[in-house]
């Protein structure tokens, strides 16, 4: 990108470390507005619902990475991340709306890049590119996100000194705690009168979530663009961190614990790190995730749901980023694409599961990406000569 | 003053009195060894040193300052680094991230200087410098394990076992090179099965048995003790 020597402590000229903290911000923005506006419009709802999934499931694969991937601990509660940030965004989204725009009718107010698939440029009534309804959506993503975060270190600072089977029931049972917390939760106050909705403090909404009916009519935000844009943005980070020593010190705890404390790597701190910040991004997924399908509903939110992430990882190879973002986007488009074989699917998917397991047990690429791998690298090399002689 | 003092330590674990109070001192610019049998409480010594384990009681005194008990990251700062028993490399990462890691907590400029040396010291490690630290035979494993401890640029070098496993001809290199990074100026503690190889690289030495120290001298008189040839050496 830069021409400047790559230095190798990141301790590079003034000028080359905001440029080098940006970049992956731009390629993350380029990717959304290719996803938006060339890949979205030439293809029909469902295939974009598809790429939806794809992209919240990419996120959400990658966060679990940092945790079971890098620092190797086992944690199945990831759903229940999710699940916080989706009621707390969409919770947000919809009472806000409400009292923003001082209507009973909760309605999408978004901008272009909100506006769905169908959505087609009117002349009269032109777009802005970002609206107030978005500015509403990105600070209860936001919320959503920190929220997920807090509750991560509140479950980790404790039980981040487990290891292994005991962290995975800890997570476990958080995961359950969540769902059965938000079944919980008061009705959904829908609005009939104008008068209602301005007289309700929003202190007293803060508590109503739908309970075991569910929260929904939530105004749909999440587009190709916002999807896409927190799945590159996650990817990046996650990349950045792997190759960074604070990442190197969360994968020598997977590698072996007591020598990383010997290195001097103070292992629980870094644990809840892994967690706080996978936390973080399954939050954004999980609000991101309500704002596509316009409600939540905590019983879809699981343990299982937590396993289908731990499938990908595994199946991707715990640690590798390229891996989780592959697996992740064959694991939700595969069952789709099954469809035809109808009560076979399920089955289908189970048993290439357990082929791939058989034949490739550390996962795709294991815990390295995919161009690190032998045969790409020598691919790579041979490219690059070519190119060079050329 | 000696660099680092341990008095009447002791370590349990759970009801097992691991240590029964031993005391021991090391100079600086020494090599110290600890020998003695399986289970005597040799690496106990060094997890105590280094924080992995906490005392029950006693103290742990570096260059004046007391250690015991304090976190292990924290020890590592300090200046004392480890390479543990069973050497404990990263196996999927590479050698040169093995090292970077070993220099975990130093943020100072000479990280790269102290690599080259350290691969000065195991020119092995620089051929195998982006593999991946599993692939590596037993002897560069604990090459590797000993390199990655000096990346931490230690004023005292636990070695735990350094020649757990491994060919004598390895062993006998691995020796060389540990009597060469203390006569650059590592003082080193070091805990040793093979009494033999451990007294005649040692200026000190120390026997443990059960959880006591039952004998301390210089090395050079130790080996020539009968006691020490008859339990440890097996001669006599």
């Amino acid at each position: 990108m830069s021409s400047q020597p790559v230095s190798v402590k990141g301790s590079g000229g003034a000028g080359g470390a905001p440029l080098r903290m940006l970049w992956p911000f731009a390629l993350a923005l380029a990717v959304a507005a290719f996803m938006h506006f060339v890949v979205g419009p030439n293809f029909n709802g469902t295939v974009v619902q598809v790429l939806l999934f794809a992209g919240i499931n990419i996120t959400l694969a990658v966060s679990l990475t940092m945790v079971n991937g890098f620092t190797g601990q086992f944690s199945i509660g990831h759903a229940g991340f999710m699940a916080v940030g989706g009621y707390v965004a969409g919770g947000l989204v919809y009472y806000l709306s409400a009292r923003f725009f001082d209507s009973p009718q909760i309605a999408f107010h978004g901008g272009i890049l909100s506006a769905g698939a169908d959505y087609r440029p009117d002349p009269d009534h032109p777009l802005p590119l970002l609206s107030r309804g978005d500015l509403i959506m990105i600070g209860s993503c936001l919320a959503g996100g920190l929220v997920a975060a807090g509750a991560g270190y509140v479950v980790g600072l404790p039980t981040l000194r487990l290891r292994g089977d005991y962290l995975a029931i800890v997570t476990l049972g958080f995961g359950e705690i969540v769902r059965v917390i938000f079944q919980g939760t008061g009705p959904q106050v829908l609005f009939t009168k104008a008068q209602e909705m301005r007289d309700t403090p929003l202190h007293q909404l803060a508590w109503k979530l739908g309970g075991a009916q569910g929260f929904n009519f939530i105004p749909i935000y999440a587009t190709l663009f916002w999807v896409f844009l927190l799945a590159s943005i996650t990817v990046a980070a996650a990349l950045r961190l792997k190759y960074s020593s604070p990442g190197r010190a969360m994968i020598s705890i997977r590698e072996d614990e007591v020598a990383a404390q010997a290195m001097g790597v103070n292992v629980t701190r870094y644990k809840v790190r892994a967690f706080v910040l996978a936390s973080f991004f399954a939050g954004l997924a999980g609000a991101l995730a309500a704002l596509s399908i316009g409600q939540m509903n905590a019983s879809a939110y699981g343990f299982i749901k937590s396993f289908d992430f731990i499938i990908m990882i595994v199946l991707g190879g715990m640690g590798s980023i390229s891996g989780a973002v592959l697996a992740a986007t064959v694991l939700t488009i595969l069952p789709e694409a099954l469809r035809q074989f109808d009560s076979y699917r399920m089955i289908a998917y189970a048993l290439l599961l357990i082929i791939i397991m058989i034949l490739r047990p550390q996962g795709l690429f294991g815990i390295r990406e995919v161009w690190e791998l032998g045969p790409v690298r020598r691919l790579l090399a041979r490219a690059g000569r070519g190119g060079s002689a050329a | 003053m000696s660099l680092l003092v341990i008095d009447n330590l002791q370590v349990n674990y759970g009801a097992i009195k691991a240590l029964r109070g031993i005391s021991l001192k090391v100079e600086p610019g020494q090599i110290v060894t600890l020998i003695g049998s399986n289970g005597a409480g040799k690496s106990t010594t060094l997890r105590a040193i280094s924080g992995l384990v906490k005392p029950a009681s006693g103290s742990i005194l570096f260059e004046g300052k007391p250690i015991g008990g304090a976190a292990p990251h924290k020890i590592v700062r300090l200046g004392i680094s480890q390479a543990p028993e069973g050497r404990g490399i990263f196996a999927n990462l590479t050698v040169a991230e093995n090292l970077a890691l070993g220099a975990f907590q130093r943020r100072d400029a000479g990280v790269e200087a102290d690599r080259e040396k350290a691969l000065g010291l195991f020119p092995r490690l620089r051929e195998r410098f982006q593999q991946n630290a599993g692939t590596l035979s037993g002897g560069e494993q604990q090459m590797l394990a000993i390199a990655r401890a000096l990346m931490a640029r230690p004023r005292l070098l636990l070695l735990d076992e350094p020649s757990l496993g491994l060919a004598p001809q390895v062993t006998q290199t691995i020796f060389r090179i540990i009597r060469d990074i203390n006569a650059s100026g590592t003082t080193i503690l070091l805990v040793e099965q093979n009494a033999n190889m451990a007294l005649d690289v040692a200026h000190h030495a120390y026997v443990l048995e059960v959880g006591e120290i039952v004998l301390s001298d210089a090395a050079a008189k130790l080996a020539q003790s009968d006691e020490v040839r008859k339990h440890y050496l097996g001669v006599g």
